[in-house]
């Protein structure tokens, strides 16, 4: 291979060996009976975790392996069986299934938890804990992350209001590293934390740089194809040196096809902004209803909440290493609060600063947390902007919610939409250049 | 209750001087009424209302700073404006707050809501874009364990009373909130003994009509509720019912969106319902909050130390099927109904634990869905009666 074509797609086929090859060491884990820690991608405290050499499981990315793999059918039905109603979280059931087949799950298997961290950044993870805690008797670390109390007033760091959560944060912390060294038996390391958190800061400024650069015409990656692979790294990987050497080659990469002009579409029509979870039982087909038409998602609130607000880039200084956890942890988990709860006035912001041409919001049925606002911050954006936005509602699990036809349909209208408000605005233009 | 209260003239005065009965069925309208008198008639009277959501709010806090606190608990009515702000997989609830509100029906200063559920988390953001107050978000702390999560929490009701404060127009001391405390310990007082009368008498007080006495006091200034409770409560004792020989149930799912008064009078029909979880958030401190000392400490401390359980707390100190299993032997119960809203996440979740747990212990159960809109009951008469008869001749 010459140096552009190994350069180009590196990242997205190292992505898939590091996630390959997470996932044998978890299934390596599973078989030894090394102690784990289940955590979640808003809050996951991976610095904290990984400093006691304890695997990370995240239920949330084994589960939605089986939706992509078209499985997660089987998963749910289990579940269901177990006495739990098609109408809740599909990640739940879907973990609940893997549990009660010992942990097998399409990509190998998971080993038991030692212990779970939770966060109130998401209720259900609360809930998922204590499914937890009854089948394994695992136990719980909870970790309240105060979330910004209104959609325009912000504590910003440094503040009062955020200076008060933040002690409860770091005193939390510091509760979880006395269960971690109880369950593992080890002391705490505060260079090994160290370098973890400084691995952290190269990934997220990486992450930072990443999604700046998707400004580009045309834009260098998809956000919801390639950016979910590239969200699977940086949350299995947070706070190891092979994320860091990962996201910092991915930006080369990205700089590279930014320098050249190399898009992630052979032609680019259409730059959009994707609200949302994505539709994983129908992840390539979703991305092609747009891509065949030319149409690019450049950005996607995804990639701020489910990095667990990675995109604010390098959050700790390691000189007072856990006062400045806890700052990063609610600065980020709070952002990513808000990615969800608040979404529209970051939305206007991405249309401008990527200079998008529409939006489309894809609420999910699983999902609460990301869905409940949608149709009122739709109103919100477009009462802010002269802006198409599509409305498609399915789920990130459960194909029995997801209607292909129906998807298409609407989101065929959308296009069309989107080429006659086009095509009314150069006639616009053309009429004013000859007035 | 605020410093003008004392000279205005009570919000609800119809049930005064009539029989039990007719009282009852004023409570209950009062409490179906979509339109909201008695929080209208507050306003009228240049009073400001601090709508919070469910399921716990601290209301000393707001009735200190001389404002009316209310439930904003959803409504049984059409929706006309909320739908459109919403998709399609929620529980009703939700729409139907958001619908008392943009229509007119129920005129806010503020709205609280809080992180109960995926769901619920979202209003403040909702609420903001769509009407002109402010709205935000109560964190209640969801790691009880923490030696650490008292004070925090007693930080944030600071916060939150600065708010109220400054919304009220009212600096409140410490001697004001001992004062609020003091009325809402008598309103728990008042609740607990209606609850007794569930559990010792049920054949004089259903589980609607007790429904209907607690719910009026989400809607009333609390010294309100407590002198209605203080008359009502020795006509209740004194009231002519014949005991029956009924089963004894407790009936679990009612913490956030409330069940339909007419689903709660087939129950009644059929068997005494010992106990529940129904507007739980009035009930939330089981025992009285320490008079003296710090009072929004001894609030925070009582939020944590002094209270009951439901599915959007989670605290590893208090399991709620254990929880559950104390409530039903408490309550002397035979069997459970365990409900669950429609589209309720936490309500649902917690119907496999609460079967897991009710199975170990031998307890009969009977698992079903509601929603606050829902007309007809037959299916659930049918399914009620069915279980009935199968615990009668087990």
């Amino acid at each position: 291979m010459d140096g552009q074509s190994e350069l180009i797609g590196r990242g997205s086929r190292e992505a898939a060996r590091l996630i390959r090859g997470w996932f044998a060491e978890q299934d390596r884990a599973a078989a030894a009976g090394e102690p784990a820690a289940y955590v979640f991608v808003m809050g996951s405290i991976a610095e904290v975790l990984r400093s006691f050499g304890l695997h990370l499981v995240f239920p949330e990315i084994h589960a939605l392996q089986t939706a992509v793999r078209h499985v997660a059918h089987d998963y749910l039905s289990v579940a269901e069986d177990y006495g739990y109603s098609p109408d809740i979280c599909g990640y739940v059931k879907a973990d609940v299934a893997v549990q009660l087949q010992d942990g097998r799950h399409p990509m190998g298997r998971i080993p038991k938890p030692a212990l779970a961290v939770l966060t109130n950044a998401c209720n259900t993870y609360l809930k998922w804990g204590e499914i937890w805690e009854r089948m394994w008797h695992t136990p719980l670390v909870t970790i309240d992350i105060p979330g910004s109390r209104e959609a325009t007033r912000r504590d910003e760091p440094g503040s009062d209001g955020f200076e008060r959560d933040r002690r409860y944060v770091e005193a939390q912390l510091r509760e979880l590293i006395a269960a971690c060294e109880r369950i593992t038996g080890r002391s705490f390391d505060e260079d090994r934390l160290r370098e973890a958190m400084e691995y952290t800061n190269r990934m997220t400024a990486a992450w930072r740089r990443m999604l700046e650069l998707n400004r580009a015409r045309p834009a260098v990656f998809n956000a919801l194809v390639d950016g979910t692979m590239y969200l699977g790294v940086m949350n299995a990987l947070r706070g190891t040196a092979s994320g860091a050497t990962f996201f910092e080659d991915l930006v080369a990469e990205l700089e590279y096809k930014a320098d050249r002009g190399i898009g992630a579409l052979p032609e680019e029509h259409w730059r959009l902004v994707f609200v949302g979870v994505p539709c994983y039982p129908i992840f390539r087909r979703f991305h092609e209803l747009f891509a065949d038409r030319g149409g690019v998602f450049v950005c996607s609130t995804y990639l701020w909440f489910a990095s667990g607000g990675a995109d604010l880039g390098p959050a700790y200084e390691t000189d007072r290493p856990l006062e400045s956890l806890s700052r990063g942890v609610l600065r980020d988990v709070r952002h990513a609060g808000d990615a969800m709860l608040f979404p529209d006035r970051h939305i206007v912001a991405l249309l401008d600063g990527f200079g998008a041409d529409g939006v489309v919001y894809h609420p999910i049925k699983s999902c609460r947390t990301v869905s409940t606002g949608l149709a009122s911050s739709r109103k919100a954006v477009m009462a802010q902007r002269d802006v198409m936005a599509l409305f498609i509602e399915s789920d990130m699990m459960d194909r029995r919610v997801v209607s292909e036809a129906q998807l298409k349909n609407r989101v065929d209208a959308f296009f069309e939409g989107l080429h006659a408000k086009r095509v009314r605005s150069r006639a616009a233009a053309a009429a004013g250049a000859v007035a | 209750m605020s410093a003008g209260k004392a000279t205005w003239p009570d919000l609800f005065t119809s049930w005064r001087s009539r029989p039990l009965g007719e009282a009852l069925a004023l409570c209950r309208d009062l409490v179906e009424d979509c339109d909201f008198p008695t929080v209208e008639a507050w306003r009228e009277r240049g009073g400001k209302v601090v709508g919070h959501f469910q399921v716990y709010f601290p209301e000393e806090l707001a009735h200190a700073a001389g404002l009316l606190p209310v439930k904003v608990r959803g409504a049984a009515l059409e929706l006309r404006h909320a739908d459109s702000h919403f998709g399609s997989y929620l529980c009703s609830i939700l729409r139907s707050s958001l619908e008392v509100a943009l229509s007119g029906r129920l005129k806010l200063d503020l709205f609280v809501t809080h992180p109960i559920c995926d769901a619920a988390r979202n209003l403040a953001g909702v609420w903001a874009r769509s009407l002109p107050y402010p709205a935000q978000i109560l964190y209640l702390p969801q790691n009880g364990g923490s030696p650490h999560a008292s004070r925090w929490l007693r930080e944030e009701y600071a916060r939150l009373l600065g708010e109220l404060e400054a919304l009220s127009g009212r600096k409140v001391s410490d001697e004001d909130l001992r004062n609020s405390i003091a009325v809402f310990n008598e309103n728990r007082r008042l609740m607990r003994e209606l609850y007794e009368i569930r559990r010792e008498t049920p054949w004089l007080l259903g589980v609607d009509e007790c429904y209907a006495l607690m719910a009026v006091g989400a809607l009333i200034p609390r010294e309100e509720h407590n002198a209605m409770l203080r008359g009502l409560l020795p006509l209740i004792r004194d009231r002519e019912a014949r005991r029956q020989d009924r089963v004894r149930v407790v009936l679990e799912g009612g913490f956030c969106e409330q069940p339909p008064l007419d689903l709660l009078q087939v129950l009644s029909r059929s068997c005494y319902v010992v106990d529940d979880d129904l507007l739980i958030g009035l009930r939330w401190i089981t025992s009285d909050v320490p008079a003296g000392g710090d009072p929004l400490g001894a609030l925070a401390e009582s939020y944590l130390e002094r209270s009951t359980y439901s599915p959007v707390q989670h605290d590893v100190r208090k399991p709620k099927e254990r929880m559950l299993l104390e409530r039903i032997r408490g309550a002397r119960a035979e069997a459970a109904v365990i409900a669950a809203a429609k589209m309720c996440e936490p309500g649902l979740d917690e119907q496999v634990a609460y079967s897991r747990a009710l199975d170990e212990a031998g307890i009969p159960y009977m698992v079903t869905e509601f929603e606050e809109r829902m007309s007809g009951f037959d299916q659930l008469e049918i399914q009620l009666e069915t279980f009935i008869e199968s615990l009668l001749f087990d």
